[in-house]
C-alpha cells in the first residue's frame, strides 16, 4: 500500500488506489460535479412539469402564487445566502488549517439551515391552516391583484396543481437542506477532533459544493413560486 | 509476470487472498465487487426468465386458460421490470465493466470502491424490495407505470415497485459516476484518450446516459408516488395534470435506457472481433466517437415512442428525423466491424460465435427500428407484437449475445479456469437458433396485427405462437448450458494462462486470476490498442485457434 512513488506518499488520507494525494483530490472533485450534475436532471424533470403547467395555466398560477409569505421567502433567502458566505469562509478556514475557525464557521452553517427550515416548516403550517394542501380539504379563494381590477375568474384545480407543485418543489429542496444539514454536523465532529488540515480538507470542500448547490436551487425556486404576480 | 510459472492454486490473486463471507460481503475490491454483482444479476435474470416462461405457456393457446387476465398483466409486467431495472441495465457495466474498466486502464480500482460496494448493496435493497412487491401481489401496470391508470386506477403494489426501481437506479447512477471519473483520473501513464480500449468508450458513454438519465425517472417516481399518496395533481387529468407529461419524462429515461443496455455489449463485440480476426480494428475513432454519438443523440429521440399517443404532427416529424439519425452511429460500428473481419485470420471461438450473432441479430433489431421510427408503419405496428420483437432483437439478441460473448472471453481471466470450449460453441448455437425461433415470428404476428400484452388471441395467430414458445424453451436450455459448465470449470477447467487468446490488452498482461492490485507495478502503454499486426500468434499456451 506504501510502494507509491511520491512524496505526498506518507499522508495517512492517501488511499490505497490512488499515486498522489493531487490525484486523489481531482477525483473527489470532479465526482461531486458529476453528482451536481445528476442532481440538476433530479430537479431539471420539476422544473420542466413547473413550465409546462405555469404556462398553460399562467393566471390561475399567479392568483395562487398571491397566497405565499413573500417576506418569509425573502428572509429564507437571506439566511441560504448567508450560509453560502459561512461555507466559503470555513472551507478558506480549512484551507489555512484553523481548526477553531473551521468548526465555528461550520457550527454557523448548521444554524442556518436550520434557521431556514424553521422558516420553512412555518410557511408550511400557514398552508396547512389556509386549507392550501392539495387533497380533499383543498379550497382556494384569490385575494385580488393590485393593478388588475379585470381579473378573470380561477379554476381552483389549476390553483391546486400549483401548491402540488409548490409542495413537491420546497420538499425536495428541504431533504437536500436536511441531508446537508446532517453532512456539516458529522464534518463538525470530523473538524472537532482535527482530522481536516492544509494537506486534506476535501471532504469541507466537496461539502461546501453541495450546499451552494442545494442554495442555487433556492435561488431558482424563490422567484419561480413566490414572485410570479409580480412580472406578470 | 515473474510468478507466471507457478500453478494458479499456488499464486495469491484476488480469489484465494482472504476467504469467508466477510472477505465478500464488505470487500471494496472491484473485481470481487464484480462477482457479486454477477450472482446477483443472475438470479434476477431466471426470476425474469420464468415470469417470461410462464407468458410463452400461455400463449401455446388461443384460449386464457392457464391464468387469468389479472395474473397474465402481473406476470409481463414483473417479467419486463425485473429484466430492464434488475437484469439489462446493470448486466454488462456491473459486472464485466466493473471487473475490466479499472485493469483496461491500468489501474489498481475504480476511483471510488467504497461507493462501488454501495452501489452493489443499492442494487441488493431494490431487489429485495422488488422480490417482497412480487411475492405479496405484484404490479400490473406494465414496466412503464403509465397514468393515470398507475396513480388513479390500479390497487397494485405501485409504490413499492416505484421505490425499488428508484432504490436501484441510485445504483447505476453511482456506478456510472464512478467509471467517469476512474477514466478521467486513473489511467495508467501512457494511456492516452487515443490508446483506450474500445470497451472503456462503451461503457464511458454508458456512464453518461446513467448519470443524465436516471435522476430524471428517479423524480418522474417520486412525482407518481405523490400523485398517489397525496393526490398531488401532476398527471392525471381529472386533478387538470396531464398523462402525457409523463411519458415524455417517462421515455427521456427510457428510450436512453435501451443504450445503457446495448453500447457495452457493443464494447466487447468489438474486443472480441479483433482479437479473434488477429486485426487491428478497422475505423477506431469511427467506432470510439460512435458510441459518444448514440449517448449524446439517444437524448432526443424519446417522443418517438409516444407518435400515436397525441402529438402535433411536426414534433412527430422531428422525432422521426432524429430516431433515423441515431441508427447512423449504430451502422458505423456494424460496418466497422465487418471491415475489420475483412481479409482477418478469423478463429470460430465461443465468444466469435457470440459476436457473429450479435451481428446479426443486431442487424435485424436496428432495421425494424426504422420501420417503427418511420410514422406511417408505426401507426399501424404500435402496440403489436412487432414492436415486441424488435425491442427483444436489441435488448436480448443484441445485449444478451455480448454479455455471453464477453463472459466467455474473459472467463479465464475473471476464475483462472478455461470453460469447455466444445460445449460453449454448441451452446452458443443453441442461443442462437432457439433466440429466432421465439422472436422471428412475434414479427410476422404483429405485422398481422396481433396485440401486445393479451392473454388470449384469435386461433389463425396459434402456429406461429407455438413456434414462439418451442423456441423459448430451446433458448432457455441455451442460457443454462454455461451457468452449468462455468460452475463445472471453476472445479474442472483447465488452469488457464495469462493470455489464452493471445489478445492485446492491459488486462491480459497481468495473471489470471489477477492479484488484488491487478498489476505488481503500474504499467507504461507504449503501444496502441488492438496492436495485433506486432502480436506474434505463436498458439503455445493452450488458445483454441
Ligand atoms: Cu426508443
Amino acid at each position: 500500500m506504501s510502494d507509491s512513488p511520491a512524496v505526498t506518499a506518507h499522508n495517512p488520507e492517501l488511499r490505497h488506489h490512488f499515486a498522489d494525494m493531487a490525484q486523489q483530490k481531482d477525483a473527489a472533485s470532479l465526482g461531486m460535479w458529476l453528482f451536481l450534475v445528476t442532481e440538476i436532471m433530479f430537479f431539471g424533470g420539476m422544473f420542466c412539469a413547473y413550465l409546462i403547467y405555469r404556462l398553460q395555466h399562467f393566471n390561475d398560477f399567479a392568483a395562487a402564487s398571491q397566497s405565499l409569505d413573500i417576506t418569509l421567502g425573502a428572509i429564507n433567502t437571506a439566511v441560504l445566502i448567508g450560509s453560502s458566505l459561512t461555507v466559503v469562509l470555513a472551507v478558506n478556514a480549512a484551507q489555512r488549517g484553523k481548526r477553531k475557525l473551521l468548526v465555528f464557521y461550520l457550527v454557523a452553517t448548521i444554524v442556518l439551515g436550520c434557521t431556514f427550515l424553521g422558516i420553512k416548516a412555518k410557511e408550511y403550517t400557514q398552508k396547512f391552516e389556509e386549507h392550501h394542501v392539495p387533497g380533499p380539504t383543498f379550497h382556494f379563494i384569490p385575494t385580488r391583484m393590485a393593478g388588475h381590477p379585470e381579473q378573470p375568474p380561477i379554476d381552483e384545480r389549476h390553483a391546486e396543481m400549483f401548491f402540488s407543485l409548490y409542495f413537491v418543489m420546497t420538499g425536495m429542496h428541504a431533504v437536500h437542506m436536511i441531508i446537508g444539514v446532517g453532512l456539516f454536523s458529522v464534518l463538525t465532529f470530523q473538524s472537532w477532533k482535527g482530522r481536516y488540515s492544509a494537506g486534506y480538507y476535501t471532504p469541507i470542500e466537496n461539502a461546501g459544493l453541495y450546499w451552494h448547490f442545494v442554495d442555487v436551487v433556492w435561488i431558482y425556486l424563490f422567484p419561480l413560486l413566490y414572485l410570479i404576480s409580480l412580472h406578470g | 509476470m515473474a510468478t507466471a510459472t507457478l500453478p494458479v492454486t499456488e499464486r495469491e490473486n484476488y480469489l484465494n487472498k482472504e476467504y469467508g463471507i466477510r472477505s465478500w460481503l464488505f470487500t471494496i475490491d472491484h473485481k470481487r465487487i464484480a462477482l457479486l454483482y454477477l450472482l446477483s444479476v443472475t438470479f434476477f435474470f431466471f426470476i425474469g426468465g420464468l415470469f417470461a416462461l410462464l407468458i410463452r405457456l400461455e400463449l401455446l393457446t388461443p384460449a386464457g386458460d392457464l391464468v387469468q387476465a389479472d395474473t397474465y398483466n402481473k406476470l409481463f409486467t414483473m417479467h419486463g421490470m425485473v429484466m430492464v431495472f434488475f437484469f439489462l441495465i446493470p448486466v454488462v457495466p456491473a459486472t464485466l465493466g466493473n471487473f475490466l474498466v479499472p485493469i483496461m486502464i491500468g489501474a489498481k480500482d475504480l476511483a471510488f470502491p467504497r461507493i462501488n460496494l454501495m452501489s452493489w448493496y443499492l442494487y441488493v435493497i431494490g431487489g429485495i424490495l422488488i422480490m417482497h412487491c412480487m411475492l405479496t401481489g405484484g404490479v400490473d401496470t406494465g414496466w412503464t407505470f403509465y397514468t393515470p391508470y398507475s396513480t388513479a386506477f390500479t390497487n397494485t403494489k405501485i409504490i413499492e415497485a416505484g421505490l425499488a426501481v428508484f432504490v436501484a437506479g441510485f445504483s447505476s447512477i453511482f456506478t456510472g459516476l464512478n467509471f467517469i471519473v476512474t477514466v478521467h483520473r486513473m489511467r495508467a501513464p501512457g494511456m492516452t484518450w487515443g490508446r483506450l480500449p474500445l470497451f472503456i468508450w462503451a461503457n464511458y458513454a454508458t456512464s453518461i446516459i446513467m448519470i443524465l438519465g436516471t435522476p430524471v425517472v428517479a423524480i418522474t417516481i417520486i412525482l407518481v408516488a405523490a400523485e398517489r399518496l397525496f393526490h398531488l395533481g401532476i398527471f392525471d387529468p381529472k386533478l387538470g395534470g396531464d398523462p402525457l407529461l409523463f411519458q415524455h419524462l417517462f421515455w427521456f429515461y427510457s428510450h436512453p435506457a435501451v443504450y445503457i443496455m446495448i453500447l457495452p455489449s457493443m464494447g466487447i463485440i468489438s474486443e472480441i472481433i479483433t482479437c479473434f480476426s488477429r486485426k487491428r480494428i478497422f475505423g477506431y475513432k469511427f467506432v470510439a466517437l460512435s458510441s459518444v454519438a448514440i449517448a449524446v443523440l439517444g437524448f432526443l429521440v424519446w417522443a418517438h415512442h409516444m407518435f400515436v399517443a397525441g402529438m402535433s404532427v411536426y414534433a412527430a416529424l422531428i422525432f422521426s428525423f432524429l430516431s433515423y439519425m441515431v441508427a447512423v452511429p449504430s451502422a458505423i460500428k456494424v460496418f466497422n466491424w465487418t471491415a475489420t473481419m475483412y481479409k482477418g485470420s478469423i478463429s470460430y471461438t465461443t465468444p466469435m460465435l457470440y459476436a457473429f450473432g450479435f451481428l446479426g441479430l443486431f442487424t435485424i433489431g436496428g432495421l425494424t427500428g426504422l420501420f417503427l421510427a418511420s410514422l406511417g408503419i408505426d401507426v399501424h405496428v404500435t402496440d403489436t407484437y412487432f414492436v415486441v420483437a424488435h425491442f427483444h432483437y436489441i435488448m436480448v439478441g443484441g445485449v444478451l449475445m455480448g454479455y455471453l460473448g464477453g463472459m466467455h472471453f474473459w472467463w479465464p481471466k475473471i476464475s483462472g479456469r478455461m470453460y469447455p470450449e466444445g460445449w460453449g460453441r454448441l451452446a452458443a448455437l443453441i442461443v442462437f437458433i432457439g433466440f429466432n425461433l421465439t422472436f422471428f415470428p412475434q414479427f410476422i404476428l404483429g405485422y398481422v396485427g396481433m396485440p401486445r400484452r393479451y392473454w388470449q388471441y384469435s386461433p389463425e395467430f396459434q402456429v406461429l405462437n407455438v413456434l414462439s414458445t418451442a423456441g423459448s424453451t430451446i433458448l432457455g436450455v441455451g442460457y443454462l448450458l454455461p451457468m452449468i459448465y462455468f460452475l463445472w470449470s471453476m472445479r474442472y477447467g483447465k488452469q488457464a494462462p495469462d493470455n489464452p487468446w493471445n489478445a492485446a490488452g492491459l488486462e491480459w498482461k497481468t495473471s489470471s486470476p489477477p492479484t488484488t492490485f491487478n498489476f505488481d507495478e503500474t504499467p507504461v502503454v507504449d503501444f496502441e490498442a488492438y496492436d495485433y499486426e506486432n502480436i506474434k500468434d505463436t498458439d503455445d499456451d493452450g488458445g483454441a485457434h
